[in-house]
C-alpha cells in the first residue's frame, strides 16, 4: 500500500515537473525509479536509491559522462578489461549494455574537459572522449605519467584535475609508519623517512604532457600517508584530501596503547592542501581525542608528546581506520541547497578496531560553508554492509569505494566487494 | 584340555585386545588434550598478533590480509613455509588461492619454537581448518634450516 502510494507521488511529481517549464529548469524530471527497498540503503528523508549494476568486479573509482553513462575503474580486471563503461540505453537508470577495455588494473578515473582519464599502480593514462561522451581509441590511450613506484601496499594512484591544466596523483606510502621493520612490534621510524621522496604525498603534473615522470613532477604535498580521495573544490579552486591513517598502534607499541586506544587512533583526516603543505605523516598523527597533533611511538611518541616540528593540522578529523576511500564537492542542483558546495565522503570501512566492532562502510556528508568544512559531519547513505555489526570483513556485503556526480545531479556510488555501483536521487520537496 | 587350551587362548587375547584398547584410548585422549593445550595457547597468541589482520573469523581482509580460513597453505602439507612466514614474515607479491593482497606481514621471530607450534596448530585446526598440529621439534628444526 505505501509503496503503492508513493509511486503515485513520485509519477505525479514527474509529471508536474515535465509540465513546470523554465521556473523549474534546474530540476530536470526524473524518469528513473528507485528500487523498492533503495537498493538496501538507508537514506535521509526524500532521498531513494537504485542499483545500477551489479557484478562488476573490484569497482574502485567511477566517472559519468554528459549522457548518464558510467566508467568503472577495476582493481582486477573483468573478462580481461580493466575499465568496463556502462551504457543505460533505455534510460531507466539500470545498465543494459557493458564494454570492456584497458589491459590494466588500478583504481583512479576521471572525465575532465573531453578527455578520460584512468590510472594503473605504476601509470597514468587519458583517452580524447567523442560529443557522445565515448572513449574514441579505446586500444590507444595518451600515456601521460609513467614510472610511479608501486610497492603493492597503498598502490592506488587515485586522480584529480584543476581548471589550470594540472593533473594530481596519490602516491601512497608503501608502509605503514615507515619502520625500519614494517608493521613489527616495537621497530622505530626511519629517520628521514626515506619513502617521502617518492611516495606518502600527492604530486602535481600536467594533464596533457606524455610521459611525464618523477622528475617532470612537483610534489605538492607530503607526508600523506595515503590519499584514495582527493577532489578540486572548484569554488574555491583548492585541492582537497581524505587520508587514511596508520594502523596497529596497540600491536606496534603495546606500552602505549591498548585495544580501546586503537581502535579510536588517529584521526582519519581531511585537509585542504596548499601547495607544500606537509601533513605530518610518518612523524605525527592527529588525534581527536586530545584534539592535536602527536608525536608517533616510532619517532618517540607516547602518546602524549606532541612533535616539536610544525605540521599542517586537519581541517575535518574523523573516527579512526574508516577508509576514505573517495571525496566529492556536489556542485549539482537536484539534491536540496545544503548539499551544493558540500562533500560526500566515502568511507570504505575499518578492518583495524579489533576487539570493537568496525565502522565506516558508508557514504557521509560534510557540509561546507563559504569554502570551508564547518567541522560537522553526518552519514549520508548506509547499509552498504548487509549487517548491522560488522565484527569480521568477510560478512560485509558492499564497501564504498567510488563516488561520481551524474549530469543530472545524481550521487552514483561504487562498490569494490561485490562490484555494484549505486544511484542515489533526491525526489523530494526542496 | 584343548578346551582349556582354546579358554586360556581367548582369554589371553581378550587381555590383549582389552590393554590394546585402553592404550590406544589413552594415546588418544593424550593427543586430544595436547592439541586442546596448543590450541589454547595459540589462540591468545593469535589475538594478541594476528587477528587485527586476519580477523576474528580467520575470514581476513579483502584485498588486504589473506584468509587462514579454508586458506590450501594454512591447511597444506608445507608446515616449513608456514613457520616460514611466521618467523620471516612476507612482503613478497604472492598469489594466495587466486588472489593478490597488499600488505606486509611483519616477522615474529621472537616467538618461541613452543609460541610459533602453537599459534600454528590453532590456525591449522580452528574454523574450517582441521590440518593437524605442529610441533616445537618441527619449528625448531625449520628455523635450523632458516638461518
Amino acid at each position: 500500500m505505501y509503496k503503492s502510494i508513493s509511486l503515485f507521488l513520485l509519477v505525479a511529481c514527474v509529471a508536474c515537473d515535465s509540465t513546470a517549464g523554465d521556473t523549474l529548469q534546474h530540476r530536470k524530471p526524473i524518469t528513473v525509479l528507485p528500487d523498492s527497498n533503495n537498493a538496501g540503503l538507508k537514506l535521509p528523508n526524500g532521498f531513494s536509491a537504485l542499483k545500477v549494476a551489479e557484478n562488476m568486479g573490484r569497482a574502485r573509482h567511477i566517472a559519468v559522462n554528459q549522457q548518464g553513462d558510467i566508467y568503472v575503474k577495476l582493481e582486477r580486471k573483468l573478462n580481461g578489461n580493466g575499465i568496463m563503461y556502462l551504457r543505460d540505453l533505455n534510460k531507466d537508470g539500470r545498465t543494459e549494455e557493458v564494454n570492456g577495455f584497458g589491459n590494466y588494473t588500478g583504481t583512479g578515473i576521471a572525465i575532465h574537459k573531453g578527455y578520460l582519464y584512468a590510472s594503473s599502480d605504476e601509470e597514468v593514462f587519458r583517452y580524447k572522449l567523442n560529443d557522445k561522451g565515448e572513449v574514441e581509441n579505446r586500444e590507444a590511450p595518451e600515456k601521460i605519467i609513467t614510472g610511479l613506484i608501486n610497492r603493492r601496499q597503498h598502490a592506488s594512484k587515485s586522480i584529480t584535475l584543476d581548471n589550470n591544466g594540472n593533473i594530481y596523483v596519490n602516491i601512497g606510502a608503501f608502509s605503514n609508519s615507515c619502520q625500519e621493520k614494517d608493521r613489527q612490534t616495537g621497530s622505530m621510524g626511519m629517520n628521514p623517512c626515506p619513502i617521502l621522496d617518492s611516495a606518502g604525498g600527492v604530486w602535481q603534473f600536467k594533464a596533457n604532457v606524455l610521459n611525464q615522470t618523477y622528475a617532470n613532477g612537483v610534489r605538492y604535498a607530503t607526508g600523506l600517508r595515503n590519499v584514495v580521495g582527493l577532489d578540486w573544490n572548484t569554488q574555491t579552486n583548492k585541492l582537497f584530501v581524505t587520508q587514511h591513517g596508520r594502523d596497529q598502534l596497540n600491536n606496534l607499541f603495546p606500552q602505549y596503547y591498548d585495544d580501546k586506544a586503537n581502535a579510536e587512533l588517529p584521526a582519519e583526516t581531511m585537509y585542504e592542501i596548499n601547495p607544500g603543505d606537509n601533513a605530518g605523516w610518518p612523524y605525527a598523527y592527529f588525534d581527536n581525542q586530545q584534539n592535536k597533533l602527536i608525536l608517533a611511538p616510532e619517532y618517540g611518541g607516547d602518546g602524549k608528546k606532541a612533535p616539536t616540528t610544525s605540521f599542517k593540522v586537519p581541517d575535518m578529523a574523523f573516527p579512526a581506520h574508516m577508509a576514505p576511500n573517495a571525496l566529492l564537492f556536489y556542485t549539482g542542483n537536484q539534491f536540496p541547497a545544503r548539499y551544493k558546495n558540500g562533500a560526500f565522503i566515502a568511507f570504505h570501512g575499518s578492518w583495524n578496531r579489533f576487539p570493537l566492532p568496525q565502522e565506516g562502510f558508508y557514504v557521509a556528508f560534510i557540509p561546507f560553508e563559504n569554502g570551508k568544512p564547518t567541522g560537522k559531519w553526518e552519514v549520508f547513505a548506509n547499509g552498504f554492509s548487509g549487517v548491522e555489526v560488522v565484527n569480521n570483513l568477510r560478512a560485509v556485503a558492499h564497501r564504498p569505494c567510488g563516488l561520481a556526480q551524474g549530469p543530472d545531479g545524481s550521487l552514483y556510488v561504487s562498490d569494490d566487494n561485490k562490484g555494484s555501483i549505486f544511484r542515489i536521487m533526491y525526489q523530494g520537496n526542496q | 584340555m584343548k578346551r582349556n587350551m582354546i579358554e586360556r587362548i581367548a582369554n589371553c587375547y581378550s587381555a590383549f585386545l582389552l590393554t590394546g584398547t585402553l592404550l590406544l584410548s589413552f594415546t588418544a585422549k593424550g593427543q586430544t588434550t595436547t592439541l586442546e593445550a596448543s590450541m589454547q595457547r595459540g589462540k591468545t597468541i593469535y589475538v594478541q598478533r594476528c587477528v587485527a589482520c586476519h580477523q576474528p573469523d580467520g575470514g581476513g581482509v579483502p584485498h588486504m590480509n589473506p584468509p587462514l580460513d579454508g586458506a590450501s597453505a594454512v591447511k597444506g602439507k608445507d608446515k616449513f613455509r608456514l613457520i616460514q612466514v611466521i618467523v620471516k614474515g612476507m612482503t613478497d607479491r604472492v598469489e594466495i588461492d587466486g588472489e593478490f593482497y597488499s600488505n606486509n606481514m611483519a616477522p615474529h621471530a621472537d616467538l618461541t619454537d613452543q609460541q610459533v607450534a602453537d599459534v600454528l596448530t590453532y590456525i591449522r585446526n580452528n574454523w574450517s581448518n582441521k590440518a593437524g598440529a605442529v610441533t616445537p621439534a618441527e619449528v625448531k628444526a625449520a628455523r635450523a634450516k632458516l638461518k
